[in-house]
């Protein structure tokens, strides 16, 4: 009875928005879906006497269209960094200079001047990662180390593989399976792309993006995905290992920003100097399972994680990543029209 | 002009304001949560693509229905046949057609055996049918995957029974959608079914059979002549949705093959050419009217007549 009194009260409090009734000030976040640590916004919360609240987007052209339609009321936003370039250009983000915070003495030192934020003015990384293959070891021994997995599959895992359908990452592994170069509208190079795709599509099952049930549980047994997915999916089956794909990989980073039509931008500035402490970094990674880019996290991360052969980069893939980037317009119709003809 | 005919005169005149007036709020409705929308969709249509997403307002462009319809071939530069969307059209079509078949042949006798019931069952059973309406879609559809899966319901049965003796695979292949839309589907072709069925008079049942009509005769002559709207009410129901569908195909189907509601969001998300996306919309639309109205004018052509 206690209980259920306590959670009435928690429940109306809820309702009247006074679930922190000390709250100084209030906190809007806009992030990717199951991204966002809940004890690390406990934490936020406690230590600044700030009543945060979050909002799910699922991809970056959603978040995209919504904060450029404006009144969303959000003051942090989670974008990829290959999208930023669009955020700041169309001047959706607040130049808050996290450079000049700090914390941001913890940054990596690789991951202070990316291509799409030189000097970090506008963004900070909230966690980061790596596209390659996903393998169930227990039915295919041979490499899992290449792209070969998805378009030349072995017999073993024909008609059981799976490609994650993010048109622009489909895209770039097949490209670089075939030795182009990424967001090139090079006629030869697309042609030989698309080949590869058309020729693959048989062999495989799916186009999915819920690859962690399916890999799990080995009714999948390879696919392409991204590395902290498939750290997920090896805690719960060890036959799963995650393939660096040696023809080439990119490497991605969401970044957390300000948007211009923040109303708590002092708070927004106090979250993401939050963030880049170390303790802090390794709760978000803890929570989603991605690699954060904060020297100085690993002694907090769980102990699953730590060392995990998924999170760094082996010494074969140096010199063989890029930072993910964004396509022009006239090169993303092209490929539009490639993965239509591939999924038509 | 007599005083009667004033009276009479603007008595008229006030009914048709107060109904007017009474209609405003169903018409306001309408225009901003129906026809309002539509129009920004036709506008968008008409625009040129912005750079990541969006339009640029107000440069007109008949880019987006060119590709709807036509494309350039982007390695030799001829112009012919959008023909992969032409296809994707086709598979959305075949997929509304067969699941209206099939909802049609599971939801008939299931309707019927309803309507014979007493009435305290009968109640119970229509009860039973809206059921899963209590539940989202995309819910039952991530319940459905657990039944079709290879450790699914439908697979643990058949290896403990013998009948295979490995899972074969549902999950991922059009039987899924099949299933998942029927699933889904069914309570839309029950319904109106039932409510046809209702009011038959068996008693015309019985006069068939007093005549020598056979079973079969009896259900094509007489049974189905009657329950024609409710036919043509499902089959409705059932035929539109299906042919936006885009949680089923997506969720059960694995993705593989576009349908047109993942071609819309396809042009809206990744794709980032919204015109295209607008006219593609628009095109669903105007299919979607022009089968309506074939199909009610067929149905009434044909259903009138009998059984007065």
């Amino acid at each position: 009875m206690k209980t259920m009194l306590r959670a009435a009260v928690a429940g109306v409090s809820l309702l009247l928005g006074v679930g922190t009734a000390l709250a100084e000030g209030e906190l809007q976040i806009y992030n990717w879906g199951n991204y966002t640590s809940p004890e690390l916004v406990k934490k936020f919360e406690e230590k600044y006497k700030v009543k945060v609240s979050i909002t799910d987007y699922d991809s970056n052209d959603t978040a995209l269209a919504k904060v450029r339609a404006g009144g969303t009321g959000f003051d942090i936003a989670i974008p990829s960094g290959n999208f930023l370039p669009v955020w700041i250009s169309e001047g959706l983000i607040l130049e808050a200079r996290p450079d000049q915070m700090e914390n941001f003495k913890n940054l990596r030192e690789d991951f202070v001047n990316p291509p799409f934020d030189p000097g970090r003015h506008y963004s900070v990384p909230w966690l980061w990662g790596t596209y390659g293959v996903a393998v169930n070891t227990k039915h295919y021994s041979g490499d899992i180390d290449t792209w070969k997995v998805i378009f030349d599959p072995p017999d073993e895992l024909k008609g059981k593989i799976n490609i994650v359908p993010e048109m622009g990452d489909a895209i770039y592994a097949a490209m670089t399976y075939t030795g182009g170069t990424y967001c090139s509208g090079d006629k030869e190079m697309l042609k030989k792309a698309r080949d590869v795709l058309l020729a693959a599509k048989p062999h495989w099952m799916s186009m999915e993006y819920a690859t962690q049930e399916p890999m799990v549980k080995g009714d999948m047994l390879a696919t392409s995905d991204w590395n902290g997915s498939v750290l997920r999916q090896r805690l719960v089956n060890p036959d799963i290992r995650y393939g660096f794909p040696r023809e080439g990989t990119f490497i991605w980073q969401d970044t957390v920003v300000i948007l211009k039509e923040a109303k708590n931008v002092e708070n927004a500035k106090l979250f993401i100097n939050f963030i880049m402490d170390p303790e802090n970094a390794a709760m978000n990674s803890a929570f989603a399972r991605y690699a954060n880019a904060i020297n100085g996290s690993e002694p907090f991360m769980p102990e699953d994680m730590k060392g995990a052969p998924e999170l760094g980069l082996p010494d074969f893939m140096k010199g063989k990543t890029i930072f993910s980037v964004a396509c022009p317009p006239d090169v993303v119709e092209l490929y539009t029209k490639i993965w239509t003809d591939v999924m038509k | 002009m007599s005083d009667a005919t004033r009276i009479a005169e603007n008595a008229r005149r006030a009914d048709i304001r107060n109904r007017w007036w009474l209609t405003a709020p169903a018409l306001f409705i309408l225009f901003v949560a129906a026809i309002g929308p539509l129009l920004v969709v036709l506008l968008y249509s008409f625009m040129l693509k912005g750079d990541f997403g969006d339009v640029k307002y107000g440069q007109f462009s008949l880019d987006g229905w060119f590709s709807v319809f036509f494309e350039r071939d982007i390695f030799d530069d001829t112009v012919g046949i959008a023909e992969a969307h032409v296809s994707i059209l086709w598979r959305s079509v075949k997929l509304s057609l067969i699941t209206t078949l099939l909802t049609l042949f599971i939801g008939f006798p299931t309707a019927y055996y309803i309507s014979i019931q007493e009435p305290r069952r009968r109640d119970l059973l229509v009860f039973m049918v809206t059921i899963p309406f209590w539940t989202n879609i995309l819910i039952r559809t991530f319940a459905m995957q657990e039944v079709v899966r290879n450790e699914g319901v439908i697979n643990t049965l058949l290896v403990w029974s013998g009948i295979v003796d490995r899972p074969i695979q549902i999950m991922y292949t059009d039987w899924a959608i099949f299933f998942g839309m029927v699933y889904v589907y069914l309570p839309l072709m029950v319904l109106p079914l039932y409510a046809s069925m209702e009011k038959i008079d068996f008693r015309l049942v019985e006069a068939g059979y007093d005549l020598y009509a056979g079973r079969f005769q009896v259900l094509r002559r007489v049974i189905i002549p009657l329950v024609k709207p409710g036919i043509v009410a499902g089959s409705i129901l059932v035929f539109i949705p299906s042919l936006g569908a885009y949680v089923t195909p997506r969720v059960l189907g694995g993705g593989k093959n576009l349908m047109l509601g993942n071609l819309i969001d396809l042009q809206f998300g990744q794709g980032k050419n919204w015109p295209l996306g607008s006219a593609l919309s628009i095109t669903l639309l105007v299919i979607v009217t022009v089968a309506l109205l074939f199909y009610v004018r067929n149905a009434s052509k044909s259903g009138g007549g009998h059984g007065h």
